[in-house]
């Protein structure tokens, strides 16, 4: 079995991603890994469990873009022909699965979170229900961060290094300008060692200052799942997730969060989770330590009146 | 400027979900559905680029459940025509309802074409790209914040840990939208209704949707929880002691 991955990699880092994918393609089969950047290719010495890497060198992959990548990983494609294609499920991967799927008129299965040579579960319904597929190779699968554990894509090793030239770039359509760095502010949930999460169970606004209160209290500051960012209800540096932080205090205290995957990615590895949430069926209580069903306007004035 | 909003029905989650006798499906007879919650940010910022610039703005999605509804809706919102492409059948794969928008759209006058970012059954792959591909356009995915100016779009793609990178795409393009840059507007029913009666569903055929996921479905199952988490019962004031007894054991306050 044959499976290629594609690293990715921002501001001259390799994502975790890409090291979970590897220990997974290595489970498989031969594992090799297209590397497209320019002059990157000392990246490839962290892909130490890769059985290949082929890399790519243009200026116009220097930085991620849909259009030049796009066409890159499909002349790579053609030319090794692996049996099965991992890309994340994130969102570079997002603009490269379902183009790569068209043009080389391969399959997809999206949101994987187990992948075999003849199967590929995915996660689906903000993670309330799997769905097995039935494939046969050739495919891609686009893999949900944290599906499978980065360490045992990292390791030491000296993969062959393949160059591959570029295809022709020209002409693209879409065009990097620049990349934003996130604004500093004012409180860094990533250093905080307790943290009160609030999702959108908190209904609105005027009820942010209840769980302000119980974060005083157990010395920690409030964070917040996506839709209470966009809501504008807090600053974007309080979000924890996959476009948000990944944090790992000592306490996460999630109310009203269901626990979609793109939350669970930023905050599984907490010491503790305790969730509150009215949904006996909610996602979150999978990754929870401890959970109560019990509805969180009862449950937080009467947790900071006892602390 | 005209911008073409793709909008998609899915199940309510906050709903229980259960799975049919097949083993492969939802059991969608008493399912509640509500429109993705990424669509009402994609129509949004498709209304706020037509506020400032002009144009106009096309909500389109598949017949199925509820859609007149949820294209009324938008009307309502400010959408100036509303389109059901028809002739799809039920629950297709991503990659047929791809092929059906773009046969739908190819003929049609446009500079933008915005869909959500991503929905919660699109197993075989999010449909913009998809979409953008089978029309031959540039896409670019996972979209908050849109600008548009002479020919081209100036959009902001959010990475993890709140990094975005700028890019320039040549129109016409298809935008994966995750966010607009307002809290999406917000119609009471009333105004939906009167929607109704003034706008004209406007029906155009799928065409030939020779496309195809390229794998089956198998299974459907709950997800093993493995461990998961050790449910405190009782009482907000007993569930709030066991909490406060917890935090103590692990030395936390
Ligand atoms: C590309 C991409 C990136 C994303 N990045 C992120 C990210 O970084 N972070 C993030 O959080 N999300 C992210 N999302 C969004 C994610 O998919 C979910 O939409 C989001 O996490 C849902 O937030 P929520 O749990 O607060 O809301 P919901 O899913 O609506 O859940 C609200 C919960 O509150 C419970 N509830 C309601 N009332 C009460 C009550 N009185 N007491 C107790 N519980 C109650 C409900 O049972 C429900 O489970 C991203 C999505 C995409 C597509
Ligand atoms: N029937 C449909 N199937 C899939 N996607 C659709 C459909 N109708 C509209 N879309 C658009 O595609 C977006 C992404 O959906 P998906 O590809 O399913 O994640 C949705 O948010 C809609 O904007």
């Amino acid at each position: 079995m044959k499976v290629l991955i594609v690293a990715e990699h921002l501001n001259g880092k390799l994502e975790d991603i890409t090291f979970e994918m590897l220990g997974k393609a290595k489970e498989l089969g031969t594992a090799e890994v297209a590397l497209l950047g320019h002059n990157a290719k000392d990246m490839a010495a962290q892909l130490g469990k890769a059985d290949t890497v082929i890399y790519m060198d243009s200026p116009e992959l220097a930085q991620f873009n849909p259009d030049t990548y796009g066409k890159a990983l499909k002349a790579i494609v053609e030319a090794r022909q692996p049996d099965i294609v991992l890309i994340g499920n994130t969102s570079m991967g997002m603009d490269l699965a379902a183009a790569l799927s068209v043009d080389m008129n391969m399959p997809l299965v999206a949101y994987a979170v187990d992948v075999a040579p003849d199967k590929v579960v995915s996660s689906l319904y903000g993670g309330k229900m799997n769905v097995e597929s039935a494939v046969s190779t050739p495919f891609i699968a686009s893999v949900l961060a944290g599906a499978f554990p980065a360490d045992a894509g990292r390791g030491e090793g000296s993969p062959a290094i393949e160059e591959m030239a570029a295809p022709d770039l020209g002409g693209a359509k879409v065009r990097f300008k620049q990349l934003i760095e996130p604004e500093g502010g004012d409180v860094d949930i990533t250093q905080q060692p307790i943290l009160v999460s609030v999702g959108r169970g908190i209904q609105n606004e005027d009820n942010l200052p209840m769980a302000e209160e119980l974060a005083g209290k157990l010395g920690g500051a409030v964070s917040a799942s996506r839709p209470i960012i966009d809501n504008k209800w807090l600053p974007k540096t309080r979000q924890v997730g996959k476009s948000g932080l990944k944090v790992k205090p000592k306490l996460y205290l999630a109310l009203g969060i269901s626990g979609a995957p793109e939350h669970i990615e930023g905050m599984k590895d907490a010491d503790l989770i305790i969730a509150v949430n009215t949904d006996p069926k909610a996602p979150i209580f999978d990754y929870a330590h401890y959970g109560t069903t019990v509805d969180l306007f009862d449950l937080v004035p009467a947790l900071t009146s006892k602390l | 400027m005209n911008i073409i909003v793709l909008i998609k029905q899915v199940p309510d989650l906050v709903e229980e979900l259960e799975i049919d006798s097949s083993g492969k499906d939802l059991d969608r007879e008493w399912l509640k559905y509500k429109v993705n919650e990424f669509d009402d940010h994609a129509l949004e910022e498709a209304l706020l680029l037509k506020e400032d610039q002009g144009g106009s703005v096309i909500a389109m999605a598949l017949d199925g459940q509820d859609v007149d509804k949820a294209l009324y809706a938008a009307a309502a919102k400010g959408a100036d025509r509303v389109v059901k492409v028809t002739g799809v059948g039920e629950n297709p794969s991503n990659h047929q309802a791809a092929k059906a928008f773009a046969n739908a759209i190819s003929g049609m006058d446009y500079d933008l074409i915005f869909t959500g970012v991503q929905s919660v059954e699109d197993r075989d792959g999010q449909l913009p790209v998809l979409v953008a591909h089978y029309l031959g356009l540039p896409h670019v995915s996972v979209v908050s914040g849109v600008q548009v100016e002479g020919g081209k779009a100036v959009v902001h793609k959010e990475y993890g840990g709140g990094m975005m990178a700028e890019l320039e795409v040549d129109l016409p393009a298809v935008l994966g939208i995750q966010a607009a840059r307002e809290t999406p507007r917000y119609v009471p029913v009333a105004r939906v209704r009167r929607a109704m009666r003034g706008t004209e569903l406007e029906e155009v055929s799928a065409g030939d949707v020779d496309a195809s996921a390229g794998s089956e479905v198998a299974r459907m199952f709950k997800p093993e929880t493995g461990a998961g988490a050790e449910m405190l019962e009782g009482s907000a004031e007993e569930v709030a002691d066991k909490i406060v007894g917890i935090l103590k054991e692990k030395g936390i306050v």
